[in-house]
């Protein structure tokens, strides 16, 4: 059941929140202990959240947009009263004293939070194979990755244990795992959520976004999240149109630009044909097909790797064994302390991007690193913006493969880092961006369409996602 | 060889906002240890920094005080270095687009003024406070995230006493602006200082070494002497000056080294992405202007040029706003504002007990007014004024009411005073012999006879004209 059919149904009283929370839970004790989505179920609490929203149901309430929804939550974002831990060590036992604002307003909007789900250590990785707390299986073929970093709640939502979920992405983490497990990802426009209560990876790409088994169903989810939040100073203040209603609007006319760059060398071949179908069935639909050129695309993997691992060198700085999580005491001095606490606590990827982060930000290399990459950055922002005056979205692949085997690229760190070549420079430009389903390849692996749109724009971007999904109805993976 | 000392103080002063600069906690002083912390300041996972618009206020109002330049748009950057103290692991500050830059501070030196440049005026939050006790080191963080301004002098200074005198005209610049309580006790006015000695006459600067926790004005003073001897004693041995930090020992007297130049940290310093970029706009620095209040030389000139007090009557009472306060409006009920300056200066302020900005002053405005409206009228003598101001202090009472409960009223009645002053010539024969004869200086005797007798009451003009018609 789709996000809207569970909110309608529980609003109409055709279905108790209860009911389609149990139905959740039960989905997960069937299945999770096979793909492990989830790093902790919060079963009491969901059901005790569910039983208040009928109760207001019976008392006459009004219900909000999520009415009786199920939840999942990614480990990077904070929940009060639960376990949160970036699947990292050093957090093992950290339950925060506050919600995130974004899972704050999907409990004001009566969704039933249902747990917490892997990811990537800090939400650093394309596989979520770098959790401390072992991998999630991708439910299309559980001898491959389901992607990262976001890889527990694109899975959650793929296996059916629950209609959406809450990921985030730095440079592709919704939107990657999403493609590689045939759900829909959606990042919004750097500013439109509130990143408050989002363990930090790299401020300035960082957002959270919905997964969901539909395109309204994210739509739904996006225009609970969305908005101006006081705690965030980067979160913008601008109107949220009807958000679900772009997903039913005609899309003849509407211009769509297909970069050249992104069907050059690397791109598998079942993949680039995948996405060809499915911008032929746009064309279809009256789009209008456009080749265009970001002719920067191919600095975004250094540009992302360099500005992303100088903010993380900062923001896990707090980790530190002094307020809370992890502590190694050798009991020598504080130094010590801190440096035993840090090397048993982070994982070695985590530990590579503080390396490199604090490397580029170093005394003599700020300028040739930090600051170039910045220039970098502005030069990738206006390809977009130069792209944007001709068409009105732009579609690629999410991804250059479908879904790989675990420890495929896990050797070579570079291999997994192109892995995101395509999902990078939409972050780096701060644009919405989402991953829809499309034709699977013919090992029957799912290939997500990439359809980033203008700043603001997450109705077009919709649209179009939504004129794909009904040309490629989505099959359920079990 | 004669060397001359070069020094230049940072300063980090505590905004005065109720909450810090990006959560809404209290910056109230004295709270037990962390209780006044949230998510925020306390650095956990996922929270945000929101600037503190009070803050802004006050910054700028620090850096128009300072008569700094203003960036329209200035930039947070991090300062990343690891201390327990320290929760995010990194201090929110302004690196290489500070809120403003380029002021300047006038100081008076030795009887001259000096010009002391400001080479920036900047944002940050404080840190917290490590606090050790037998053997166990413990955090409070009430202190975290609390709005302050650095405030980097040039190396304009030559001497301690100069160093000393530019720290407290800053103090009291910050304090008649009403942006920091000058509390050095409670750590709300904090300095560090670089000094190095050059051959007196050379342009070139020598090694600066830097002076941490010098944080009172004696030990502003003693720790700049005593570096600066050290130093002169380095050079005079032939030896060189390290380019070290160090810190001052009170205990024992000495500057100790904290830690070389090779171990110097590399704060990575890098644009805070959490925080959009800080822009103060013309319109919003005219308002801040507009609401700057008089600051301390501007006042003291004005009550010299314009209410006639002495130089050195209006550098006392521009000690402490509250002190200046008192004086205006009294001067402004009373009329007379030298007069006034005098009794304030010679009665008032041995009452008055300052703490930062706060100041008791046992008596208000309109009774040192009235009490010496008293004495105009002659309703009372100077000497009975000063006994009715000891009875109205720390009372709310008008000073005619005191007047008439003591039953204290100036004589003034001549035919009383004569019968006094004949009585006086009677008892002391020989003096008044001595002073017919032309001994002049024994006038005051029979003055001050006469007082006594009326135990002060009598109206001294009179006693004076009428002792010179009966010994003249």
């Amino acid at each position: 059941m789709h996000v809207a059919d569970v909110a309608d149904r529980v609003a109409r009283g055709e279905l108790t929140a209860e009911a389609a929370c149990a139905r959740s839970l039960e989905a997960i004790a069937a299945k999770d202990g096979a793909l492990h989505a989830f790093l902790h179920v919060a079963r009491d609490e969901a059901l005790a959240a569910a039983r208040a929203v009928d109760d207001r149901r019976r008392r006459g309430e009004p219900l909000g947009p999520l009415a009786g929804v199920p939840v999942a939550i990614k480990d990077a974002i904070c929940t009060e009263g639960l376990p949160t831990t970036a699947a990292s060590k050093i957090l093992r036992g950290y339950v925060p004293p506050y919600d995130a604002t974004a899972v704050a307003r999907l409990r004001a909007a009566d969704a039933i939070v249902v747990g917490k789900t892997n990811l990537d250590e800090f939400a650093m990785g394309s596989s979520t194979e770098n959790s401390a707390y072992g991998v999630t299986r991708n439910p299309w073929d559980p001898s491959r990755t389901p992607g990262g970093s976001s890889g527990g709640s694109a899975v959650a939502v793929a296996a059916g244990m629950a209609p959406c979920a809450l990921g985030s992405d730095t440079g592709g983490s919704i939107r990657q795992p999403a493609s590689l497990t045939g759900t829909v990802g959606l990042k919004p426009t750097y500013g439109r959520v509130s990143r408050y209560g989002l363990i930090a990876f790299a401020s300035s790409l960082d957002q959270i976004g919905p997964f969901a088994s539909d395109v309204r169903g994210a739509a739904r989810v996006l225009s609970v999240l969305a908005g101006r939040d006081p705690r965030d100073a980067t979160s913008l203040d601008a109107a949220v149109p009807d958000l679900e209603a772009a997903c039913g609007r005609e899309v003849r006319g509407l211009r769509v630009g297909v970069p050249d760059e992104y069907f050059a060398e690397g791109l598998a071949p079942e993949v680039g044909e995948s996405v060809r179908a499915a911008l032929r069935a746009l064309e279809e639909r009256g789009c209008v097909l456009r080749p265009v050129r970001l002719p920067h695309t191919s600095y975004a993997v250094a540009t992302y790797y360099v500005l992303a691992t100088a903010e993380a060198s900062s923001n896990l700085a707090r980790y530190d064994g002094v307020r809370y999580g992890l502590r190694v005491d050798p009991r020598l001095d504080l130094r010590a302390m801190i440096g035993a606490t840090r090397d048993a606590g982070f994982g070695a990827e985590v530990k590579r991007r503080i390396l490199l982060g604090t490397f580029v930000l170093s005394s003599g290399y700020y300028d040739a690193y930090y600051l170039k990459a910045q220039k970098v950055r502005t030069l990738l922002r206006r390809d977009f913006d130069d792209v944007f005056r001709e068409v009105d979205v732009v579609c690629s692949p999410v991804s250059p493969t479908p879904a790989f085997k675990f420890g495929e690229k896990l050797a070579d760190p570079i291999a997994m880092y192109l892995s995101d070549v395509y999902t990078l420079p939409a972050s780096l430009a701060g644009l919405p961006a989402m991953s829809v389903p499309c034709a699977p390849t013919r090992a029957g692996l799912p290939v997500g369409l990439h359809v980033v749109a203008r700043p603001l724009e997450e109705a077009t971007m919709l649209s179009v996602a939504a004129a794909c999904e009904a040309a490629f109805p989505c099959a359920s993976p079990l | 060889m004669h060397y001359e000392a070069v020094i230049g103080l940072e300063v980090h002063a505590q905004l005065l906002t109720r909450t810090k600069a990006f959560c809404a906690c209290s910056t109230a002083y004295g709270a037990p240890p962390n209780t006044q912390v949230c998510p925020v300041c306390l650095g956990l996972p996922g929270a945000l920094p929101v600037m503190n618009g009070e803050a802004v206020r006050l910054a700028v109002r620090t850096a128009l005080a300072l008569s700094c330049t203003l960036r329209t748009v200035s930039r947070f950057a991090r300062k990343n270095y690891f201390y327990p103290d320290l929760p995010k692991g990194y201090q929110i500050s302004q690196y290489d687009e500070p809120l403003s830059e380029r002021g300047h501070l006038d100081v008076e030196v030795g009887g001259a003024t000096k010009r002391v440049g400001i080479t920036r005026v900047h944002m940050e939050e404080d840190a917290g406070k490590n606090v050790h006790h037998e053997g166990v080191s413990v955090v409070d963080l009430n202190r975290s995230g609390v709005p302050l301004v650095e405030i980097v002098g040039e190396p304009d200074l030559r001497s301690a006493a100069e160093a000393a005198e530019y720290l407290r005209s800053l103090r009291d610049v910050l304090m008649f602006a009403g942006v920091n309580d000058g509390n050095l006790e409670e750590g709300s006015f904090r300095c560090d200082a670089n000094v190095s000695l050059r051959p007196a006459g050379e342009a070139k600067l020598g090694t600066r070494v830097e002076l941490k926790n010098i944080n009172s004005f004696r030990f502003v003073e003693r720790a700049l002497a005593h570096e600066i001897a050290r130093q002169q004693a380095v050079l005079d041995a032939g030896g060189r000056v390290v380019q070290e930090t160090r810190g001052w020992d009170e205990n024992e007297g000495v500057t100790k080294s904290l830690r070389s130049k090779e171990e110097a940290q590399d704060y990575r310093y890098f644009p805070e992405p959490d925080l959009p970029p800080l822009v103060v706009d013309d319109a919003f620095v005219a308002q801040v202007q507009s609401t700057l209040p008089e600051l301390p030389r501007a006042k003291r000139e004005r009550f010299v040029a314009e209410l006639g007090v002495s130089a050195y009557a209006a550098q006392v009472l521009t000690g402490h706003p509250r002190v200046a306060a008192l004086f205006e409006e009294a001067a402004t009920l009373h009329g007379q504002p030298a007069r006034l300056a005098a009794f304030v200066q010679s009665e008032v302020l041995r009452d008055v007990v300052t703490h930062g900005l706060d100041a008791r002053i046992p008596v208000s405005a309109r009774q040192v007014a009235g009490l010496l409206r008293l004495v105009d009228a002659g309703a009372i003598s100077g000497k009975q004024a000063k006994e009715v101001y000891a009875k109205i202090v720390g009372s709310e009472r008008a000073p005619e009411d005191v007047v008439a409960e003591l039953g204290l009223v100036q004589v003034s009645d001549e035919g009383v005073i004569e019968a006094v002053c004949r009585q006086v010539i009677a008892d002391n024969p020989r003096q008044a012999e001595q002073l017919r004869a032309g001994k002049a200086s024994l006038m005051g005797f029979f003055v001050g006879q006469v007082m006594k007798q009326t135990k002060g009451s009598a109206n001294p003009r009179l006693v004076n004209d009428v002792l010179q018609r009966l010994l003249g």
